[in-house]
């Protein structure tokens, strides 16, 4: 009989107390490990997603709400910011601005949001290509991101019809006008751009315009087979219901092929090459936010633009490293309670294992005496006592992994509602391995007392007296 | 076989006790008696090298106990001596079998299960090998404990008080079993006890005083 499986019959025997300093071994342990992998792992998704802006341009509020609407894709934005305000950053011979890529956000499919932008947000922003298909060039083309096609089964050919705002109540489904048509899918690069759906600008005006355009004429519905019922209000917008909407009498077909000329703006002719004039033709567009990158990030006038934009003019500025920054000491605090709490919880738990292992030792003097008439050593006894401390703290170890990983594997689906990225609840990171390490340290000094007591034992006298 | 050599202990309290010098051979099977306080469980426990004497010398198999390490002395005591106690100890956490098996480890021999079926059925429990050892009878625990002592085949086998705690049928049937287990492996007999329903059985006696 090995001291291991000595060690193991040793505790097995009493399940009830096993049970409780594993369960509060392994739930400070759990806790400490749920810490890092969140941590961790949010912690990359924000560095990953900096994807190289120096600065974002929106209209003024909370620049952190800016930065967390329009770089991560959580909150909602500031508000929109007309082209013909940040002109200036969109010349590309701007002599401080390399790059500046607009967004236009307001409407998503199944919580995904839908941007409008362009090429360069996927080409030099994030540096990241199609999977299959191809970017998106016509009007109410979109591109879309690895992680939304796998959630929304959208394929390449697919059409569907994005919905007001960023959540999916069915209630405010732009379900006149074009259907977005998917012409790519890009490839997955565990950034945000994963959550996506890419568009161009243009055809985020449109789908609004269009609406607007219904809203001002509902009753001049223009001529051909586009019989659909415009009857109802669309000023009481929120209020019509949409479940008595007839989509079988959507003829898409005639829909699609009925004169947009009639309507009289030009982009709206899908037959036309997709040539778009550059944003700064269409002075009285919104726009969301601008993203910039700098020509040179040392350069002092750089340095002093977002302070400049801020005092003089209506629009915000704000810089994404120094947002997170922020961010990060505001939930610093929260995280170090938290991972304070774990400790405390763990350090108990020790206690636990100590008292455990200390109480039964009573219970088992004359064992161990008996253990030694039979030809154990001191050294032997110490040995066991120790590895039945180290038994528990592995087991206790184990079982938090377990409840962390798995917990991180349940909350995953949350979490990516909440932020806009995958977590993984079975990755594993080095921090969890010093875990061990300062698990097993925790079982070995619990052990100790105990295990020198054991080492102590005086066997005559214990067989005497008990 | 087992022999002592002027042996004193002195007590915490500075009692001393003198024993007789013992000379035991091979195979021989001897009776220690004597009243509450004459020292009989110390002077087992000299001989089985738990507590060690302040002045004297035990010699078991030729082998000075005195002179080994405490190391040493536990794997000696393991392989060389069996104890029966009084009381039926066990390891609570394991069956009977488990139990003989510990005491084969721990001697440094590997685990015969073999040895341990024969012996237990040689005692007449083998259908309690998966037992444990707190659901067994007190006569079935006394069993279990001499099977312990004999499982590794020691040539000096002490019982400290074995009958004690049994009724009279009960202990002639441990006596008997302790005498042919003990002349089946060879093994010196030395039984420690106050118990005077004993003397009808054993030629060899030494009285403590």
């Amino acid at each position: 009989m090995n001291p291991l499986t000595l060690s193991w019959k040793n505790q097995k025997d009493r399940p009830l107390q096993m049970l409780l300093t594993l369960l509060l071994f392994g739930l400070g342990v759990g806790l400490i490990s749920l810490l890092i992998s969140l941590n961790t792992q949010l912690d990359e998704k924000f560095k990953n997603n900096l994807a190289g802006i120096d600065l974002v341009i929106g209209a003024k509020g909370s620049p952190l709400q800016m930065i967390l609407s329009s770089m991560y894709h959580i909150d909602a934005p500031t508000g929109n910011i007309s082209i013909k305000e940040v002109k200036p950053f969109l010349n590309p011979k701007h002599p401080l601005v390399k790059l500046a890529v607009p967004l236009s956000l307001g409407d998503s499919y199944k919580t995904f949001r839908i941007i409008g932008t362009t090429h360069e947000y996927v080409d030099s922003i994030f540096k990241e290509s199609v999977a299959t298909g191809k970017l998106w060039d016509r009007l109410y083309e979109v591109t879309i991101g690895a992680n939304v096609a796998s959630k929304t089964n959208l394929k390449i050919g697919d059409q569907f019809h994005s919905s007001h705002g960023f959540t999916d109540d069915g209630i405010n489904t732009h379900d006149h006008g074009e259907g977005f048509k998917v012409v790519g899918i890009l490839n997955k690069s565990n950034t945000v751009l994963d959550q996506l759906i890419l568009t161009n600008t243009q055809s985020v005006w449109a789908v609004h315009d269009h609406e607007a355009e219904e809203k001002k004429a509902p009753a001049d519905a223009p001529e051909g087979e586009h019989d659909h019922d415009h009857d109802h209000d669309h000023a009481d917008h929120s209020d019509h219901d949409h479940g008595e909407h007839d989509h079988g009498e959507h003829d898409h077909a005639a829909h699609e092929g009925h004169d947009h000329d009639a309507h009289d703006h030009s982009k709206h002719d899908h037959a036309a090459a997709p040539v778009f004039k550059p944003l700064t033709a269409y002075p009285d567009k919104d726009i969301t936010t601008l993203l910039v990158r700098y020509r040179n990030k040392k350069d002092w006038r750089a340095l002093n633009m977002p302070r400049s934009i801020n005092e003089n003019t209506d629009l915000q500025a704000a810089s994404p490293a120094i947002e997170m920054n922020r961010l990060y000491s505001m939930m610093g605090v929260g995280t170090d309670a938290l991972r304070n709490l774990a400790l405390i919880i763990v350090v108990v738990s020790g206690l636990s294992i100590f008292i455990s292992l200390f109480s039964s030792l009573k219970d088992r003097k004359y064992e161990l005496a008996l253990m030694r008439v039979m030809g154990a050593s001191r050294g032997y006894l110490f040995f066991l006592i120790i590895l039945e401390g180290l038994l528990f703290a592995i087991m206790g170890y184990l079982l938090g992994l377990l409840l962390s990983h798995g917990g991180m594997a349940l909350l995953s689906g949350y979490l990516e509602e909440a932020y806009q990225y995958e977590f993984s609840g079975w990755r594993f990171f080095k921090e969890e391995f010093w875990l061990l390490g300062g698990s097993l340290v925790i079982g070995f000094l619990a052990a100790l007392i105990p295990a020198f007591q054991a080492y102590r034992t005086d066997i005559s006298e214990t067989l005497t007296t008990y | 076989m087992l022999r002592t050599q002027q042996l004193e202990y002195t007590y915490p309290g500075n009692k001393t006790i003198t024993f007789p010098d013992i000379q035991c051979e091979k195979g021989s099977q001897w009776l220690l008696l004597g009243q509450s306080g004459t020292g009989k469980t110390t002077l087992l426990h000299l001989l089985g090298g738990i507590r060690k004497p302040q002045k004297g010398k035990v010699y078991v198999a030729g082998q000075e106990l005195n002179n080994l390490s405490s190391t040493a002395l536990d794997q000696f005591r393991g392989k060389n001596i069996g104890i029966v106690f009084q009381q039926s100890h066990f390891v609570q956490a394991l069956t009977v079998g488990e139990n003989l098996q510990l005491a084969q480890t721990l001697a440094g021999h590997s685990a015969d299960s073999s040895r341990i079926k024969n012996l237990l059925d040689r005692l007449n429990i083998g259908d309690k090998i998966n037992d444990r050892t707190n659901r067994l009878s007190q006569g079935e625990q006394q069993r279990v404990a001499i099977a312990r002592a004999l499982v590794n085949s020691p040539g000096l086998i002490l019982a400290d008080e074995p009958t004690s705690a049994l009724d009279d049928e009960n202990c002639k049937e441990v006596i008997d079993l302790l005498e042919t287990q003990a002349k089946e492996e060879g093994a010196t007999l030395v039984i420690v006890t106050h118990d005077s329903r004993l003397k009808a059985f054993f030629d060899h006696k030494i009285i403590l005083q």
